[in-house]
Parts: C-alpha cells; structure tokens; sequence
C-alpha cells in the first residue's frame, strides 16, 4: 500500500494572541502550504481541529471559511472536534482521507483561540466535556490530574520531586522553541513552592491557557517528492477510547485509550516502543507524561517516573519526551496541541528542529491526549526511506 | 433522595447507570449507594475552580461494596473533611440540595441535576 507522507508543517506563536480564530487558522495554513509549495486550489480535503470556536468566540463554520479564504473551494471541508485530541484525530483523519485515495492532498490545520477568556472561563469550557454526575461536582480537569497524581505517587511511592522534573524538563526545551509560549526554565524549587491549584499538584504541573495554530500537509508518498526532499511517513495511526466516566476506571494510574492506541498504532507500523526515537507525549499534567511513558510500553507501570529522574528522557537521554516544550511549555491551544506535536516530530524527522535537533532520529512518536484520557490518538512517524 | 446506581443482568454495578453495562449486562434495578459506606481511592483539593463552584473543592473518589461487587463514585467532601483525609479512610454519602450554582456554568442549567451527595469520614 502506498503509504502516506506529510511533506509540509508549520506551527504559528503560540501563546497570548491578538488575532481571532480565523485569523490564527490562516497563519498556519499559509505557512505549511508555503513549506510543502502549494496552494489553495491544490487542496482536495481540508480539515480543521479545533475543540470549542463556538464556546470560546461564538464563531462556528470555521473550515468552510477557512476554505474560502484559502482559495481552496471546491475542497471537502469538516470540522474535527475531539476535545483536547482534537489535533490527533484530525491527523488520523487526514491519514484516512489519503490512504483511502478521496484525497490527493490534504492539509490539516488545528487551532484554538482561549485567552480572551478568564481562567475559570476556559476551565468551565473544558470541564462541560466531564459526564453531569462529575460536572455538577466542579469537577474540573486539574482535579482529575490531582486525584490521579496522588494515586500514581501513593501506590508507586513515586517522589514529588519526580513531577516537578518533568516541567523542569519541558521548560529547558521550550527554551529552545521560538514559538513556545514560555521560553524560559525554571528551578525544581520553584516548580515545587508554587500555589496549590490540586493538590498534590502545583501551578507549573499545569499548562497554560494558549492561543495558536499548526497545520500540516498530507499527500501519498508516492508523489511526496514533487513536494519535498525531506518528508516523513505515517507509519502508524490510531485512535482508541476509555471510560468516559473517569471514575469507572479499575486503575486510575493506567490510561486505556493510550494502551489500546499504541498497540495499534505500533502493530500497523511494525515496530515496537524500543525503536522510538523520540516523542512527543501529552503533558497537559505532569503527570500524564509518566502515565504515557508506562501506557505506551516505554517503561513498566509504575517505573515511568525514573526515566525522568534518571535524565533518560531530556534531549540528550536515550529517549527524549518533548523536545518542543511540550504543552506545559509550548502551550495547549486545544485543537492545536495534536497537529503541533506532529509538526515537532516531522521538524526532527526531518532534520529542521534547529538547537532542538535530537541526533538523526528514524522513528517518532505522538501521543494525543482528550478528557481525562476519554480518547486518544497515538501516531508514529518515520523518516522518507525508512 | 437516592444515589442511584445500576445493576445489570451480569452482575456488574455502575454509578452512575448507563443503558449497557460494563460487560454488556441490561439494566435490571437501582441500587442506592446512600445506604452504604465507601472506602477513599484517592482525593485532591482543587482550588483553580470554575464559576459557580465552591473554593477551595475538596475532591474524592471512593469505593463502595455492593455485596461484594465494587462500585466506583466521585464527589464533593464535607468542608474541612480535606484536613484529616487518607486514601483507604471510610466515607459514608451525605446529600447536598445544590453542589454548584447551575445559572454561572456553562451548561445549561436545566440540562442536568444540580442536587447530589458529598462524602463524609465515618
């Protein structure tokens, strides 16, 4: 089967945004168009990821504008909405629409506009995706990161300190991303004496409410090169849920959509987590970086904290997580996250992460993370002639 | 006032019901978790919380036995419960008529109930 290849990505400023959310969509769009050398009226499916325009903006419709004013009409447009995996599974639908042989080109933008709004605001958004019995409780999706944070530390007598490495980490990579909202480190004593948002999580556990965008084209390898010289491959793709009850769970600490993803995800690659070079995990929480690590077959459960304790996982560690920043320091404009996590393991694939290059990677990985774990996207990517 | 869970043809318990059960079970009655103790599975205290909701929100997860069948719920905790509580502590559910304000939200209020059980240390 011809496989298929992103042979453009492009991810804007992310952070605090003047522009609108359609504004934010075009910057992307152009700039990933503009790498892979095409244009609107190339474009046969045009899909936008994006979790909440109307809640946020009071702006619906966004890809069929979005193809207007990318000169892309006629092309087939649709809206990806899976909450925060809403990039990831607009990458799965992008995948599809060319594997399929609907489309000759595709091209993908994820976006998210949030910071107009007040954190309780945005929060309050995000949490109307929680089931009435854990919305009426103020249950928020901090909260589930603090009652699974406790029980992860408790029942692996894991250290705090553990947590706090893990934005440590991400920090001193986002330092390097000129398109990061924070480029700038922080101590582990910082991270450590922050304000309580749930305990026993501190502020710097948490990403940031960001404004951005990420887009990404798609074609299938056999006409990449007209594109590109460099591009990578999708080798594998795959979605797959958990409870939506976060509750019903028999084991808080073990994410079931991310297990299920990244077997599949790895079967239909024909590879195995051993050969992962580098990835790009969902760290909305600290936390969730550990519960990926374990849940995609990186380390045993209960063991992932070590490799970030261990430096395995920095840049110069044997398997680096999130060189881009990650969402704690790049940001997490929802519908953003997934495609721009892609955009960071294309730019490594493909030799363009400038200070961030990690040493001649052939295999990455991204993990997308919606709800609480509610549903997943893991993709995995190699580079051209793998 | 109840605390209604399901129990399905195979057995199982869930809180709160779904039409199919966990191993794909048909409804067959309630069961009214408010008659029984819980044991904590883990907890936090959310104190970035959103319009509406009180501040700070001690939160936790707990586990019921229903005759031997393990059912899960999550809830509010009695204010000041959160300066004694442990993993493993036993809760018994106490009803609340309203766990947030439903007018500052961002569901629509008449779209759900408002009323519900917080968690109290036996």
């Amino acid at each position: 089967m011809d496989r298929v290849a992103v042979v453009g990505a492009s991810m804007t400023q992310f952070g605090q945004r003047d522009e609108w959310i359609l504004d934010l969509l075009t910057e992307a769009a152009q700039a990933a168009m503009a790498d892979a050398g095409t244009a609107g009226p190339d474009v046969d499916h045009l899909y936008v990821s994006n979790m909440a325009s109307g809640e946020f903006e009071g702006q619906t419709g966004v890809a069929n504008a979005l193809a207007h004013d990318l000169n892309a009409v006629p092309a087939y447009t649709a809206r990806v909405d899976q909450t925060s995996s809403s990039g990831g599974a607009g990458v799965y639908q992008a995948w599809q629409s060319v594997a399929s042989g609907a489309s000759d080109l595709t091209l993908l933008v994820g976006g998210e506009k949030m910071t107009h709004r007040t954190t309780g605001e945005s929060t309050d958004v995000i949490a109307s995706l929680t089931h009435p019995a854990e919305y009426k409780h103020g249950v928020t999706l901090p909260s589930f990161a603090g009652l699974t944070a406790r029980k992860y530390l408790t029942q692996y007598d894991a250290p705090r300190e553990s947590l706090g490495k893990v934005a440590v980490k991400n920090h001193r990579n986002g330092v390097d991303n000129p398109n990061a909202q924070f480029q700038k480190e922080v101590d582990l004593e910082t991270v450590l004496d922050s304000p309580v948002v749930a305990d026993p999580l501190r502020l710097y556990d948490f990403c940031p409410v960001t404004d951005g965008s990420a887009a990404l084209v798609l074609c299938s390898e056999s006409v990449a090169r007209e594109y590109a010289d460099d591009y990578a491959v999708v080798s594998g793709v795959a979605g797959a849920t958990d409870t939506h009850v976060v509750h019903e769970r028999s084991d808080p600490t073990t994410m079931g959509g991310v297990v299920e993803s990244g077997e599949a995800a790895f079967e239909m690659a024909g590879l195995a987590p051993g050969d992962v070079d580098v990835a790009e995990l969902h760290d909305m929480f600290t936390i969730l970086e550990f519960l990926q690590f374990e849940d995609l077959g990186f380390a045993e459960k209960g063991e992932g904290w070590r490799a970030v304790d261990e430096g395995r996982t920095a840049r110069g560690g044997d398997l680096p997580i999130n060189t881009s920043g990650g969402l704690k320091s790049k940001g997490h404009p929802l519908g953003a996250s997934g495609v721009a996590q892609v955009h960071e393991v294309y730019e490594q694939l493909t030799g363009g992460a400038g200070p961030r290059q990690v040493d001649d990677p052939s295999v990455g990985l991204a993990c997308n993370v919606g709800g609480f774990g509610n549903c997943v996207i893991t993709t995995v990517l190699e580079e051209a002639g793998a | 006032m109840s605390m209604d869970a399901m129990r399905y043809t195979d057995g199982t318990v869930t809180y709160p019901p779904h039409p199919v059960g966990p191993e794909g079970g048909e409804p067959l009655e309630t069961v009214d978790l408010s008659e029984y103790e819980a044991t904590v599975v883990t907890w936090t205290v959310s104190t970035a919380t959103p319009p509406g909701v009180r501040q700070p929100n001690p939160l936790a997860v707990v586990e019921f036995d229903v005759d031997g069948e393990p059912v899960r719920a999550i809830g509010g905790l009695v204010e000041g419960a959160e300066a004694t509580i442990a993993i493993g502590d036993t809760v018994q559910p106490v009803h609340v008529d309203e766990l947030r304000d439903p007018d500052a939200g961002i569901r629509e209020p008449a779209s759900q109930s408002w009323d519900g059980y917080r968690f109290e240390p036996v």
